[in-house]
């Protein structure tokens, strides 16, 4: 009788899989926390333009959003197919731009009110004259610091 | 009653339901961050002054129409073509005396503009360009600008203009942010950036 005998176990023993839940758990937790959910949805089209000269807009909390493109398709039916401006979650006209800004504004800390920035995510088959009108709203709101928003890629893309 | 020790819970389906709820995290989650072009508007002017004269040869005018053509100068271009002739007209530096641009490698033509501080460009639209084709063409007229300083801060610094100004604005980055601005300054200086976008007129 040896002191070392071996152990008898046919085949390979089976993977503990005990601890697979944790795992999951784990990257669970990590989307979680990653995860944004949009506090706006979405009432209008908005395909952004491409473009390679890009800069990042780093702090989200200093960011005043207009988005503009025609309506949705299940909004088309009420709202027609011409081009919009949203902001926050309503369609609104381009006279409501000067009155968003200054709300924008009064919500922020006071020393971070003249950082802020305003991003343009405008559909790209928008036409340029609604453009321009919010561009002079913006102007006359001193909201001079703007963002035309986009996807990063050739500016080619856009000529298609 | 004979004394049962519990039945141990069976814990075989956990994984199922977090991948479950995984799944979902993973299919839900945008991970956006914003990019895009920045630009600055410029102040409404309402003082009855006249502004500054510029000489013709100094404006290079870029329109966009309604159906997305392009025109450079009165005359049609084509996309691709932009921004090696926006940098032609950046770079041309061909003043002489008090203008003269000891840096411009251009052409010197005196037809073009004096000197990079003095050139402006004009981006002019209709209100029926559509905005994909406006974006692009910015893009390009900055693209001209980024190049151009690429290229002097490769020069002088031994680093991109890009990326001089990507680590000025990263909070992480751990160096010297005084000579920074201080060199992103002189770049700048070297090439404003004179883009003008003017009101649509039709």
């Amino acid at each position: 009788m040896s002191k070392f005998k071996k152990k008898d176990d046919g085949g390979t023993p089976a993977i503990s899989t005990a601890s697979l839940p944790d795992i999951v758990f784990m990257l669970l937790f990590f989307f979680m926390v990653v995860t944004v959910m949009r506090d706006t949805s979405l009432k209008v089209q908005n395909i952004l333009p491409f473009a390679d000269q890009v800069e990042k807009l780093d702090k989200k909390n200093l960011i005043m959003y207009i988005y503009a493109g025609k309506p949705s398709p299940r909004y088309q039916e009420t709202f027609g197919t011409e081009a919009r401006i949203q902001l926050n979650d309503k369609y609104a006209s381009v006279n409501d731009v000067q009155q968003f800004i200054k709300e924008e504004r009064l919500s922020k800390r006071e020393e971070l009110q003249d950082k802020l920035t305003t991003a343009l995510k405008v559909d790209k088959e928008t036409n340029m004259g609604l453009v321009s009108d919010i561009k002079q709203e913006l102007r006359k709101a001193e909201a001079l610091k703007i963002n035309y928003t986009t996807k990063e890629g050739a500016a080619e893309l856009n000529l298609e | 009653m004979a004394k049962r020790s519990a039945p141990e819970v069976n814990a075989g389906s956990m994984a199922d339901i977090a991948f479950l709820l995984l799944i979902f995290f993973l299919v839900t989650t945008t991970i956006e961050t914003d990019s895009g072009i920045t630009r600055k508007l410029p102040p409404i002017d309402d003082s009855e002054e006249e502004p500054p004269i510029l000489k013709e040869r100094n404006i290079f005018i870029v329109l966009v129409n309604s159906n997305g053509d392009l025109f450079v100068e009165d005359e049609k271009m084509e996309f691709r073509d932009l921004r090696q002739s926006a940098i032609d007209f950046l770079d041309n530096g061909g003043g002489t005396g008090d203008e003269a641009c000891d840096y411009c490698q251009g052409a010197k033509d005196p037809k073009s503009s004096d000197n990079p501080i003095k050139a402006v460009i004009s981006l002019q639209n209709d209100r029926k360009t559509q905005y994909g084709r406006y974006i692009a063409v910015q893009n390009e007229l900055v693209a001209a600008y980024n190049e151009l300083r690429n290229r002097e801060a490769n020069r002088l610094y031994d680093t991109d203009f890009v990326d001089m100004e990507a680590a000025f604005n990263d909070s992480e980055w751990r160096g010297d942010k005084e000579k920074l601005k201080e060199r992103i300054g002189i770049i700048k200086e070297m090439y404003p950036q004179k883009l003008s976008e003017a009101e649509p007129k039709k």
